[in-house]
């Protein structure tokens, strides 16, 4: 870890401000932070502390949706009791991910920033240019099987390892901010994680400084909510996939978002409409470039969806 | 040297042979440059550990978990991994099971921190830790303090109400059952893997018999 | 002592103590944290500063130069300590790479450099800013590749025969001949390897975590060129080992050599990404089996060759060990083939041989026993052998493979198994069972410990063995209470001390039998020397209740010992015993699985297991002992795959998040049962070595299980989902 100076933020316009500086960072639960500037793959030179921000409340949204403080614990949402009632998904995705002990941590601004898992990218012996630009990519050509099979570059083909942000994306999610001169945007989650194309060090829609201060869901859409994380580890493991579902939703089409597929939560809507698992996987992996090692990750898609159709018919 | 190779790496990802140097431990070329005379800057923070109010100053990189164990030689909490893989270094932080290798000390100020020493000592042990030695809930003995602080606070969690992915109905209250059980401690690595064991001193805890 | 006939009836017989479920004696220390582990040894090397290790980015070539001026800048940094001001270091003959590199590279992540601050934070820091240039050479990494010129290793047993294989085999009604393939495995304890270093003049302690205290004084002098007289070596807690710290490695050399270059006492550890390439692994195995057999299931020809690699000069995977011993069969054959690799260091890990060997020939029996139409339990038994089978004149010393089998499918509910594949489905999961023998090798080895009496009574015992998380705290102190008479609180056992007799030491499970042992022999000498004081006739003394007895005169030991107290010393030594008897454990694994049918992800959902390894000194950590190795075959079946990088040749998946080995929520509850047994041959315990048992045929188990449940019969460990899904595809 390199040296650093500290301060802690008291005002998440002064806390943006902070950050805008060069080398300053956010540090809010800190689990995937910590663990890449021991390493030096992250190398800030500043941390802005906002945990003292509040920003930690759950509130009803304006449109009968809800807004979620950017510093809400994983453990916290995923056991709110409207989260659980409405929006079964995003409660069943964040228990899949991590432990208890990383959930009662990590934020849900800090779940959306989190880094790729990549071995490569974790390696600072090794080519990266997510990492370092110019690089090369080890992982083409490398050990792949966990990586993107989808909207994958020359440059990476690194996986986003959020379960969080798959329930957020087939929710249609909306990422508020607020920037050092206290101008605030929201962002809608499609648009919030970006593929790698030649610039895989850019992760996010974010501007420096630019600070996350919520997330709001809209309103509930009812339905059978369905979170299949796949894995050979039975728990505290990434995706291998995973699948969010939102099964007969009060109105429109069924929902399906992917993890451990690309660089961001995958969702192809026009897949929705298709009637059957085959349909809806061959629609949202159209255009996929797995690798050899990866490729099983194809027919995992259509086999998950299979599984989670049978459940959701029973349901 | 003829026999010589190695890889160049172009930009877009393919390998290619040839004759060149690596360089390890390499570091950005805009790294900054501190001197023997700029030392790191030192924050000042409080909390209280097991109840005990502790004031330090530490150079802000320091986590909780060597802020524990090398200045306050609480070596109860364990270093597994240094990056949240193990849970070896679990502590509770206002009564919540957190890994303490993944925090820096400095963001702690005010906070009340428990350690395993804050559970009960080898004359008087906490029920928790009583179970384990009956049940030979360890062997190596090096995940055990984080094992035993996850447990206590998973039951609390249970008890709180807060579901897990194997909770079959998420807006039921959660019960201490086997599978909970296991789930929730899945965060804990065990090598040894007195996993069976724990899981019967749990439950011996809990009152339930979770095999 | 010298043992060199069978035991016969002795004090330990009593089991007044021993063999009753003893919750362990360091057990409060270890569940209130407050157990020093190495690097927790704050009070010993006050002034401590801290080191970091820099490992080499290159995984073979040579060093071209080291620039480490930005390190030094840094603030509290103290030292910087690299192949070029480190002075003339030997090589350990134990070693098969250096613990300190330069200016050949031998491996990945080989360490090149120890950077010594003030502080922790500055120490890693400053490690990052040494600047190492390579000229990077091409390395072998491929074990594949390798195989085809890999010759037969050097050494015992590397190639075995006996018959006419080849001809048995053909003339076979009923054969298999399969290849099967076992990942490199890392043993990931959880407390990675650390030291504190600290000199006194010319002279060395090390307060490590480490197996075997008197390899870790020898291969310290060997390294550092220094009489092994000016080293201490202490290690009472070891946070796990399985093999990964039977020697030094770089935590322990380079914390040497920092702290002599820093004048003053280093602490070291491994970070977590270090440990897998720095240290060693269970190398990766090639494993062809062929099994012949008659109609009726007797097997007429059997033949087990393995390939592995390793660096220059190290040693083979003994694959083939088990099917030297497990089934009859007049026509047999093993190999033992060795290839050269550049990768890390190949070495011992838990169950070295059995524990891949089993993966795959239990398997082979397993897909024998269907070509055959034969219960897979049956099949075994029927090919049972109570002589070892390469040397028929030489028996086992005790085998009880059979009840074993027999009680653990009883026990199981194996009559319910559904011989054909892929028939037992509720709801997604596609359910099956498996089941494996259960086999390791056992050894003594010569172990010593000084076993004194205070005027209070209170026994002591001190021996510089180890307790890995094995149970030797305990097990040694139930002995000594055993032989001297007294409850289990009168006894106070110190471990892990070069200061100490010479033990056994942790390794190839033979720890406990061999280190208690050494116990019984001191005792002995201690009961001599007590009834000789006392004027007593040594023959008919009996130590119990807190007395020595002979005849109608009773002495309380506290008196005895008076307030000089007494003490003796002894150590036992073995004679032919091994040679002339085949001493091994055996036992019978079960398991249930579910595989998704959908996934292909596969789920443990019961396992149980009998097993036979003589006396069992104390039940309940030797079910721990079981239910790890257990458990750790559930990794090696399911998940445990160290991944080499072919181009650059390291293992990729070098930390805890990327190596998966089992959590909470893969392990379901574990039955474990023991045969009441004695083996007489062993030693005076009686016992043999339970450690790596429960490893040995698990995964087997497991795979077994696997295709019992969904017909997809998987070669390649680990049973990842992906090769589920292809044999599912196809099915």
């Amino acid at each position: 870890m390199k040296a650093f100076t500290y301060e802690r933020a008291t005002s998440p316009a002064a806390a943006a401000a902070a950050a805008a500086k060069p080398g300053a960072k956010f540090i809010a639960g800190g689990t995937n932070l910590l663990d890449l500037m021991k390493l030096q793959v992250e190398t800030p030179t500043h941390l802005v502390d906002v945990n003292r921000l509040g920003l930690d409340t759950i509130e009803a949204s304006g449109d009968g949706g809800l807004r979620i403080g950017a510093l809400v614990r994983n453990t916290a949402l995923a056991a709110d009791p409207r989260v659980r009632r409405d929006y079964g998904v995003l409660s069943r995705a964040l228990l899949s991910g991590a432990s208890g002990q990383l959930r009662n941590k990590a934020t849900t601004a800090g779940n959306l920033l989190q880094r790729t898992r990549c071995p490569y990218f974790y390696d600072t012996n090794q080519p990266c240019n997510k990492r370092k630009p110019g690089s090369g990519c080890a992982a083409i050509g490398g050990y792949s099987r966990a990586l993107a099979v989808i909207g994958t570059s020359a440059d990476c083909i690194a996986t986003h390892p959020s379960d969080m942000a798959v329930a957020m994306r087939a929710l249609d999610a909306t990422v508020e901010t607020v920037d050092a001169s206290g101008k605030s945007r929201a962002i809608p989650i499609a648009d919030f994680h970006r593929l790698p194309g030649n610039t895989p060090w850019i992760e996010t829609a974010l501007q420096p400084g630019e600070m996350i201060t919520s997330v709001t869901l809209p309103r509930p859409v009812g339905g059978t909510h369905i979170y299949r994380k796949v894995r050979d580890r039975a728990s505290y493991a990434f995706a291998t996939i995973s699948v969010a579902a939102v099964l007969r939703p009060d109105q429109g089409t069924p929902r399906f978002a992917f993890g451990g597929l690309a660089h961001k939560p995958w969702r192809v809507e026009a897949a929705e409409t298709q009637r059957d698992a085959k349909g809806i996987a061959a629609a949202a992996l159209a255009g996929a470039t797995p690798t050899a090692q990866n490729a099983y990750k194809i027919p995992l898609v259509e086999r998950t969806l299979a599984s989670v159709l049978a459940e959701g018919a029973a349901a | 040297m003829n026999d010589t190779h190695g890889f160049t790496l172009t930009r877009r990802g393919a390998l290619v042979g040839g004759a060149a140097a690596a360089s390890a431990g390499a570091l950005p070329a805009e790294a900054q440059t501190l001197t023997k005379e700029s030392p790191t800057p030192t924050v000042p923070v409080a909390f209280t550990v097991n109840g005990k109010r502790r004031e330090l100053d530490l150079d802000p990189r320091v986590t909780l978990l060597d802020a524990l164990r090398e200045h306050l030689h609480l070596i109860g909490s364990k270093k597994g991994c240094d990056h949240g893989q193990c849970g070896a270094c679990t502590v509770m932080v206002d009564g919540k099971r957190i890994n303490s290798c993944l925090t820096l000390a400095v963001m702690h100020d005010g906070d009340a921190i428990t350690t395993i020493e804050g559970l009960g000592t080898p004359d008087k042990l906490h029920p928790m830790q009583a179970a384990f030695v009956r049940h030979d809930g360890y062997q190596c003995g090096y995940c055990t303090p984080g094992q035993i602080m996850a447990s206590v606070a998973m039951l609390q969690e249970i008890k709180d109400g807060v579901p897990s992915y194997v909770s079959a109905d998420l807006t039921a209250k959660p019960r201490v059952d086997g599978q909970e059980v296991r789930e929730r401690m899945s965060g804990n690595i065990c090598r040894c893997a007195a996993y069976s064991n724990i899981v019967a001193a749990i439950g011996d805890v809990a009152g339930e018999d979770l095999a | 002592m010298k043992f060199d006939t069978p035991a016969g009836r002795n004090p330990i017989d009593q089991g007044k103590v021993i063999g009753k479920p003893t919750d362990r004696i360091d057990g409060p220390l270890k569940v209130t944290g407050t157990a020093p582990y190495a690097f927790e040894q704050n009070a010993v090397a006050p002034g401590h500063a801290y080191g970091v290790i820099v490992g080499s980015s290159v995984a073979k070539g040579r060093i071209t130069r080291i620039d480490s001026a930005d390190a030094e800048r840094l603030p509290g940094v103290i030292a910087v300590v690299t192949y070029e001001n480190a002075g003339k270091l030997g090589k350990a003959k134990a070693h098969t790479a250096t613990m300190l590199a330069g200016p050949d590279v031998e491996h990945y992540d080989q360490a090149v450099a120890i950077v010594v601050a003030e502080t922790f934070e500055q120490a890693r820091d400053a490690a990052k800013r040494v600047r190492v240039d390579y000229d990077r050479a091409k390395g072998r990494y491929d074990l594949a590749a390798a195989q085809a010129d890999a010759p037969i290793a050097k050494g015992d047993k590397m190639k075995t025969a006996r018959g006419d294989f080849a001809a048995a085999f053909k003339a076979a009604p009923v054969t298999l001949d399969a290849t099967y393939t076992t990942p490199d495995q890392s043993h990931t304890m959880m407390e990675p390897h650390a030291t504190i270093a600290a000199w006194n003049g010319d002279a060395l302690t090390l307060w490590t975590s480490n197996q075997m205290i008197a390899w870790a004084v020898r291969d310290m002098s060997e390294t550092l060129l220094i009489p092994k007289e000016k080293i201490r070596v202490v290690s009472p807690y070891v946070g796990g080992g399985f093999g990964g710290k039977l020697w030094v490695r770089s935590d322990a050399v380079m914390a040497a050599l920092a702290a002599r270059a820093a004048k003053r006492p280093v602490k070291v550890a491994l970070a977590r990404p270090q440990v897998m390439n720095n240290t060693t692994h269970r190398p990766a195995t090639i494993q062809r089996i062929r099994l012949g057999a008659e109609k009726n299931g007797k097997i007429t020809a059997i033949a087990h060759q393995t390939w592995s690699g390793d660096l220059p000069g190290g040693g083979p995977e003994t694959a083939a060990n088990q099917t030297q011993l497990l089934y009859a069969g007049a026509h047999r054959l093993t190999e033992t083939h060795l290839a050269v690799l550049d990768l890390p260091e190949a070495n011992a890990m838990r169950a070295p041989g059995e524990a891949p060997g089993m993966m795959a020939l239990e398997v082979a029996m397993d897909e024998m026993a269907e070509k055959l139409g034969m219960d897979p339990v049956r099949f075994r038994v029927i090919n049972d052998t109570m002589v070892d089978p390469e040397q028929p004149e030489r028996k086992f010393s005790d085998r009880n493979l059979v009840r074993c089998l027999e009680e653990g499918a009883r026990r199981f509910g194996w009559e319910r198994r559904n011989a054909t594949p892929g028939q037992v489905r509720e709801g997604r999961w596609l359910v099956g069972m498996g089941m494996a023998a259960a086999f390791r090798n056992n050894m003594n080895m010569k172990s010593a410990a000084r076993v004194g009496v205070d005027r209070k009574g209170v026994v002591t015992v001190a021996t510089d063995m180890t307790d890995i998380g094995t149970g030797s705290y305990t097990i040694i102190a139930q002995t000594a209470a055993e032989m001297l008479g007294v409850p289990l609180d009168k006894v106070v056992v110190l471990l892990g001390d070069s200061r100490f007799p010479v033990s056994a030491g942790s390794g190839g499970q033979w720890g406990g039998n061999s280190s208690t042992a050494g116990v019984y022999a001191a005792c002995m000498d201690l009961r001599r020397r007590i009834a000789q004081k006392l004027g007593f006739n040594s023959d008919d003394v009996t130590f119990a209740d807190g007395k020595v007895t002979s005849g109608n005169r009773s002495v309380d030991l506290a008196k005895a010992a008076g307030d000089e107290g007494i003490s003796g010393e002894d150590a036992m030594e073995y004679g032919s015993l091994e040679k002339d008897y085949a001493q091994a454990t055996f036992g019978a694994h079960f398991v249930e699985v579910g595989v998704d049918a959908h996934t292909g992800e596969i789920r443990v959902r019961r396992m149980s297991g009998v097993y036979d390894a003589g006396r069992i000194l104390n039940p309940k950590s030797a079910r721990s002992q079981v239910i790890g190795g257990m458990t750790m075959g559930i990794g090696a079946a399911l998940m445990e795959d160290a991944v080499v990088d072919q181009r650059f040749g390291y293992f990729v998946n070098h930390d805890l998040a990327e190596y998966h080995v089992p959590v909470h929520l893969d392990v379901p509850h574990q039955e474990v049962v023991f045969l009441d047994t004695l083996d007489d041959k062993t030693s005076p315990m009686k016992a043999k070595g339970v450690g790596e048992l429960g490893l040995c045929g698990a995964g087997a188990a497991v795979a077994n299980a696997v295709y019992n449940a969904c017909g997809v019969r998987i070669r390649d460990y680990p049973l990842t989902l992906d090769k589920v899904l292809k044999g599912l595809a196809t099915a």
